[in-house]
């Protein structure tokens, strides 16, 4: 059985939003019976370019549904720009996470927002123009470049994981590992030819993490009633512990992972790892 | 919920509870008769001569010698033992043919043999026609001069379609070769009678027949060459090694006395509860759809497709009233595709992914049943009415 949070629960069982609009602004459609779900989605836009209203109509699983449910919640009242830049990272966020072999169904979540985007711009996407790696699911290399740069994909279970790539046959999985190289190896480049930040000493380190953690990610933690204690940097090797409410919560390695090491990430240098201590 | 709280069980084939009288034989073999079967003393013969009585209960529901019962683990050792010796007992032969609705047990060996051995084998998958039945003039093509060893299924677990594996075993055998049939969901619920048949290997596993989980059997006809799997001290005559699970092969002794006594009730009231079942969901449902053939069948099985909605999503609306039951979907086996079985039967994918199987047993009632028939119907109308495919 999945450990689906309490959230992925309570918009399985009360989904929010199910219908189809009348007369939408835009329609995203993506997936289908033979791959195991699909996610039909409307949306209403007004002429300040705010969407004022969203409906969703989905075949698939408790996690499905429920992506699409808090998908809809999060898109109403959004702006077509802001829309346009949520990410499928949001969406299972949104959700309390979700177990990494159901992350594909945040991506189509997102996918369909884009479609229903798209759709109301009257433009045709460039993802469904990549030609198609994966016959088993309809997946584009275009596709699978995306994700494997967006959430940082490292090997082929993550592919399938994100995108159901290399699920089901598994015909294509060296084509999926060659593209996983190339992306990988481009991203490196990339990186490299950027403008090297400035080395940090090991002391300017550390008050840049203390300085940080003050400033931006107590104060946060707090506010759940929380908190957060600095007890070593080594390295690239930051341990903290968590404390109070924190300490407790079960997605403390969510919090640590996905909010206080990307703020340190962020703001002090790209390497840090992020370590509770025992 | 039912009104006296208790789970629905329906997944019967999935494992069963404990017999009351199982876990009563078991008691004292896990208390006061510790000792180890081998050993000379009175205190642990007397252990050694349960373990006998449990291997005489065993050969008794299956028609065998007691000589011809090896205990083992559970039922995939039992599978790989049973084509693992054969393999070895024919070093010439390399060809295995074998059934593409095989349970994982004998389909993942199959397929890692190579690796397994460093040598190649030519592996043959026998398809099934829609209804889940064998062909057996294909079966009859793919016998060879280098075939190893057959190894089919009497009843396949998601479907409870029967393979007629002693026909085909009788035409292995005129061919001089080894026959395997794993039967961890036949016995208890259909008569075995291996004194009828030419089947040289047969696997049961206790966990499906209201014994523990963790104790299987390989049934090993007298002839037949035997070539150890686990390898070790002198139990079960060498044949399998490793100290006895005493309290479970107790057990597993009781639960197999008890399932001959039982086979009737199995055959006629589960029986009857589980074609109410499958009438009142195949009536009350629209596009609901039976896998599998409908008489060539386990008694307990009924797997029923429900299309447009995907399993995963039932299962856990069924869960918050407490039924279980199990689905052949992509989501709920953790791959992406649906079950391999519903596949090579060619079951459309507008089904595959919303199939559901119940699987009862002796311990199920009308009530319950009735209970599941008042809530399927809501909570797939409910499922639908947000599906995009389903024009309703
Ligand atoms: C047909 C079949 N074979 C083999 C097994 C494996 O048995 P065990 O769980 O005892 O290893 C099962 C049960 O899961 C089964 O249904
Ligand atoms: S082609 Fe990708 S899994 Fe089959």
């Amino acid at each position: 059985m999945w450990e689906y949070t309490d959230k992925v629960q309570e918009h399985f069982i009360n989904p929010k939003n199910v219908g189809e609009l009348d007369k939408p602004s835009g329609t995203g459609e993506v997936g289908s019976l033979a791959c195991g779900d699909a996610l039909k989605l409307t949306i209403q836009v007004d002429e300040l370019g705010i969407i004022t209203d969203a409906k969703f109509k989905t075949f698939g699983c408790a996690s499905a549904i429920a992506s699409s449910s808090v998908l809809t919640e999060i898109i109403k009242g959004m702006s077509i720009e802001d829309a346009a830049k949520l990410t499928n990272q949001q969406i299972a966020d949104a959700l309390g996470g979700l177990p990494k072999e159901k992350m594909h169904c945040s991506v189509m979540g997102r996918e369909a927002l884009e479609a229903a985007i798209a759709d109301y711009r009257g433009v045709i996407l460039p993802m469904a123009q990549g030609n198609v790696v994966c016959e088993c699911f309809g997946v584009t290399d275009l596709e699978i470049i995306r994700a494997i740069r967006e959430s940082n994909l490292r090997s082929v279970e993550d592919i399938t994981n994100f995108t159901k790539a290399g699920g089901g046959c598994g015909k294509c999985e060296d084509k999926l590992r060659e593209i996983l190289q190339q992306t990988v190896q481009a991203m490196a480049t990339e990186k490299a030819s950027q403008p090297k930040t400035q080395r940090l000493t090991t002391l300017q380190k550390i008050k840049k993490i203390e300085d940080v953690i003050e400033r931006e990610i107590l104060p946060t933690l707090k506010k759940d009633g929380g908190g957060i204690e600095l007890i070593d940097v080594d390295g690239d090797i930051v341990t903290v512990s968590l404390r109070g409410a924190c300490s407790r919560c079960q997605s403390s390695l969510t919090t640590l992972k996905d909010y206080v090491e990307k703020k340190l990430r962020e703001q002090v240098a790209e390497t840090l790892i992020v370590e509770e201590a025992r | 919920m039912m009104s006296n709280g208790k789970v629905v069980y329906m997944d019967n084939n999935a494992t069963t509870r404990i017999a009351p009288e199982v876990l009563e034989a078991m008691q004292p073999y896990l208390t006061e008769y510790y000792g180890n079967p081998s050993s000379m003393h009175t205190f642990g013969g007397q252990v050694g001569r349960a373990v006998e009585t449990a291997r005489a209960q065993v050969a008794e529901l299956l028609g065998a010698e007691p000589s011809e019962i090896i205990f083992t683990s559970c039922g995939t050792e039992s599978d790989s033992t049973a084509i693992l010796s054969a393999l070895q007992t024919y070093p010439d032969k390399r060809h295995v043919i074998k059934t593409k609705v095989e349970h994982p047990a004998v389909k993942n060996l199959c397929e890692n043999l190579d690796k397994l051995t460093g040598q190649q084998h030519r592996i043959t998958r026998l398809g099934v026609a829609a209804d889940g039945t064998l062909n057996l003039d294909s079966y009859k093509a793919a016998l060879a001069d280098d075939t190893a060893v057959v190894s089919a299924m009497w009843a396949n677990n998601e479907t409870g379609v029967l393979f007629p594996v002693e026909e085909m075993a009788a035409m292995a055998k005129e061919r001089g070769i080894l026959f395997h049939s794993d039967a961890v969901q036949a016995v208890g619920k259909v008569p075995i009678n291996m004194k009828k048949n030419q089947i040289d290997f047969l696997s049961l596993s206790g966990h499906k027949l209201h014994a523990p989980k963790g104790i299987g059997v390989l049934y090993v006809r007298k002839k037949t060459p035997f070539v150890t799997f686990l390898h070790g001290g002198h139990q079960e005559k060498g044949r399998r090694g490793g100290t006895e699970n005493v309290a479970s092969i107790v057990g597993l002794g009781k639960a197999c006395e008890l399932a001959g006594k039982m086979m009737a009730e199995e055959n006629t009231r589960v029986r009857a509860l589980r074609d109410k079942l499958e009438h009142g969901l195949l009536s009350s449902i629209p596009k609901a759809i039976l896998n599998g053939h409908a008489e060539l069948r386990l008694p307990n099985t009924s797997n029923i497709s429900f299309e447009y909605v995907e399993g995963e999503a039932i299962l856990l609306h069924m869960n918050r009233h407490n039924i279980c039951a199990s689905s052949g979907s992509a989501c709920t086996s953790g791959s992406l595709e649906p079950s391999h079985v519903l596949r090579a039967m060619g079951v459309p994918f507008t089904a595959a992914h919303g199939s559901i199987r119940f699987s009862l047993s002796i311990y199920n009632t009308e009530e319950e049943v009735d209970f599941v028939l008042a809530k399927m119907p809501e909570i797939i109308a409910n499922l639908r009415a947000m599906s995009p495919f389903w024009q309703g």
